[in-house]
């Protein structure tokens, strides 16, 4: 089992370093910040950062960056071919212009669940495909968060969002299901794959420094509870991340060497609706009438997906 | 100033040995018709070691022009090619990377624009990058296409320009026609053009920086893209100055613009690529007839070079600008900007008439520019005048005729 070789047991094994200072334009309470600090945290701060269009983007506004290393704002489907130019100019430089390795930079993609979902999912596909070195990080918000809160293909389903709220027609609000980016990445073997949650620290900085030591893509989707578009007050973060983690809604996970291992399992999953009825964006399940089938239609898919592994 | 090596080149393959000759080290690719001999030739010599560096196989035109982009910003010399609707789909990547300032050099193989597709030249596609801050050379032979490569990165490179520079060849008409092209040696190009190194920061760990950062305020992001501005006006002159070394060098000089017959035309076509060659022979052919007749060739086109081409015109009495391109609902799309260059000359041409040829590859013959005399000497004539005669009607007329009988058959 991979995780025999966690290097972190304890909250105060992390690195002390950050890499990324206070203060930024992102709203408070993101949960997707809080994991890419850890994250950082355990790469260092020799690395470049590509962004898509997204949230993100509001962390380093002219003439400020908060970040230790390198930025590079992209386009909302061009983060990740940016991330493939930088990468193949850093190896030209180091083989062939005398560029010293100390001068090698992790290059990250930092991508919302929009980006990652639809309009970069073709070229990171290609970038995966190509066996490009880098680390790509996906906060996933679950819908199109910086632009008000509208659909994404990572929006669940039952989820009110602004372009598919709940109506007497469409009782439930998002009718289809969020797209499972975890398999369909899967699918293509990058060199690792994980699901994190800023809830669960340790874990998600194990992971880190795992993918630290390996080449190739290794993607990241961290669970970004957003309390702008999910509906709750910031200072709730780490609870509604949390139970994402304990109803099972939101599996912590990581593939490598073609095995998929749940690193962080719930002993006994909590009633999917103790999740959702913290948030504005389920409300419509539970007021002004519950909607017993939405509801029961989100727990079976949790306990669908967790039959699977028992 | 050494011999060169005359070699019979497709426009293609001089665009391919121009990027070779400047030591490109980096070659984010994309295939389409008709550009995807140049990406092939430099594959070929990425893959046997000809060229030291690294080829890579993108997934888009919108994906290669951002990895061209930021691999530009960290530092290697760059090339890459497109055409028609890869530049479309790399529009937002193009605006993108103009934005970041990193040189490098691009190549256009011009294809006209669907709907409908077709695969033919005409320059809707290159003149849709007009305003997105590219400096643009504009090629009409083969020899043009390899030396164009060579000088764009002596201005994309030059530290007050530090732009992206497209270089536009005409599909088919040129792109796969074998003209004789001169290649210097590598000294002598390396001369000219040394080795790469960035005059701006690129990324590297020693040096963490923040580039492409959002700006709130229209007044911060006027002030970026003033400096964009000007950076495309500097390379006027970092074009002239790169002419006058080429000259040094390589014994051939380029103007912004080329005169042909003109010092004494009454008649003058303003022309740009492939065709200019076209309306160089009506040129002469007209000159025997008594008429006098003259051509102007735009090559530099952004920045666009105004002073050199009203000095050009003023004092011509009838000028045609021949734009191979349509704005639908209004006309040419060089025209206004050469009408524009003149508006202020007191001496300026009496007559300038706008002319729509060359769409989709459709040629031009010496009656398409007899034509253009003819409507230039009528006092009531209207602009723009569309190269499409009744010999065109007839033709599309006979291919509808086919489509109707298809139908009345099923």
């Amino acid at each position: 089992m991979t995780t025999s070789t966690n290097v972190h047991k304890k909250i105060k094994d992390l690195h002390p370093n950050e890499a990324i200072a206070p203060g930024t334009g992102l709203c408070a309470g993101c949960g997707g910040l809080e994991g890419l600090r850890l994250g950082l945290k355990e790469l260092g701060d020799d690395f470049l950062i590509c962004n898509a269009a997204g949230c993100f983007t509001l962390l380093s506004v002219y003439p400020f960056t908060p970040l230790k290393g390198s930025w590079l704002y992209t386009t909302m489907g061009g983060s990740v071919p940016a991330a493939q130019g930088v990468r193949d100019a850093l190896d030209i430089r180091m083989r062939y212009r005398g560029l010293e390795k100390k001068e090698d930079l992790n290059v990250i993609v930092v991508a919302g669940d929009g980006s990652s979902n639809d309009i970069g999912f073709g070229a990171t596909s290609a970038a995966i495909h190509r066996g490009l070195d880098f680390i790509y990080f996906c906060y996933d918000n679950e819908a199109y968060g910086n632009t008000g809160f509208q659909l994404s293909a990572a929006s669940p389903y039952g989820s009110a969002t602004q372009t598919t709220p709940s109506t007497d027609v469409h009782e439930a609000g998002t009718e289809i299901n969020k797209k499972n980016l975890f398999e369909i990445w899967k699918a293509q073997k990058p060199a690792y794959l994980a699901t994190v949650s800023p809830r669960e620290p340790i874990d998600l900085s194990n992971k880190f420094a795992r993918a630290k030591e390996l080449k190739g893509p290794r993607m990241f989707i961290c669970m970004s509870p957003c309390p702008t578009g999910w509906g709750f007050e910031p200072k709730e973060m780490q609870e509604i991340a949390k139970l994402a983690v304990d109803t099972g809604i939101f599996p912590v996970k990581e593939y490598f060497e073609g095995e998929v291992v749940h690193t962080v399992r719930p002993r006994k999953r909590l009633p999917a609706e103790k999740f959702l009825e913290r948030q504005k964006r389920f409300h419509h399940l539970f007021e002004p009438h519950r909607q017993d089938e939405v509801i029961g239609q989100i727990q079976k898919r949790v306990d669908d997906y967790w039959r699977q592994y028992e | 100033m050494k011999t060169q090596k005359k070699t019979m080149l497709t426009g293609n393959k001089a665009a391919a040995w121009g990027a070779r000759m400047a030591g490109v080290e980096y070659v984010p690719a994309f295939p389409i018709t008709p550009q995807t001999e140049i990406v092939e030739t430099l594959a070929k010599w990425f893959a046997d070691g000809t060229l030291q560096g690294k080829f890579t196989n993108m997934d888009s035109e919108h994906s290669m022009f951002m990895a061209a982009g930021s691999a530009g910003a960290t530092g290697v010399r760059v090339f890459t090619a497109s055409s028609s609707q890869g530049i479309l789909h790399g529009m937002e990547s193009l605006y993108t990377i103009t934005g970041w300032r990193t040189p490098m050099v691009i190549v256009n193989v011009s294809r006209a624009l669907a709907t409908p597709i077709t695969l033919e030249p005409d320059h809707n596609d290159v003149m849709s990058t007009r305003d997105c801050g590219l400096i643009q050379l504009h090629a009409e032979t083969c020899q043009e296409v390899f030396d164009f490569v060579l000088m764009g990165y002596r201005i994309a490179e030059d530290p007050d320009v530090c732009l992206p520079v497209l270089v536009n060849l005409d599909g088919f008409y040129l792109s796969f026609t074998r003209e004789p092209v001169l290649i210097p040696d590598e000294e002598e190009a390396r001369n000219f053009l040394p080795l790469y190194k960035a005059m701006q920061p690129v990324f590297q760990a020693s040096r963490p920086m923040a580039r492409a950062s959002a700006v709130f305020g229209g007044a911060t992001y006027t002030s970026f893209k003033l400096q964009q501005d000007m950076a495309c006006r500097n390379a006027e002159k970092c074009f002239n100055q790169a002419a006058q070394d080429f000259e040094k060098y390589f014994g051939r000089f380029y103007g912004p613009v080329e005169a042909f017959h003109l010092d004494d035309a009454e008649y003058v076509f303003v022309m740009s690529n492939s065709f200019a060659t076209k309306g160089k022979s009506a040129v002469l052919k007209l000159r025997q007839q008594g008429i006098k007749a003259g051509l102007l060739k735009l090559r530099l086109f952004r920045p666009f070079p105004g002073e050199a081409i009203a000095s050009a015109l003023a004092g011509h009495a009838k000028v045609a600008v021949i734009d191979q391109n349509l704005a639908p609902g209004m006309g040419g799309i060089t025209y206004p900007e050469i009408v524009t260059s003149l508006y202020s000359r007191e001496d300026r041409p009496e007559k300038i008439l706008s002319v729509i040829g060359g769409l989709g590859g459709k040629d031009m013959d010496d009656q398409d520019f007899m034509a253009i005399i003819e409507h230039l000497d009528k006092p009531d004539s209207g602009t723009p005048l569309y190269l499409y005669d009744e010999k065109d009607v007839s033709s599309f007329n006979r291919l509808q005729q086919i489509a109707k009988l298809k139908e009345a058959l099923s």
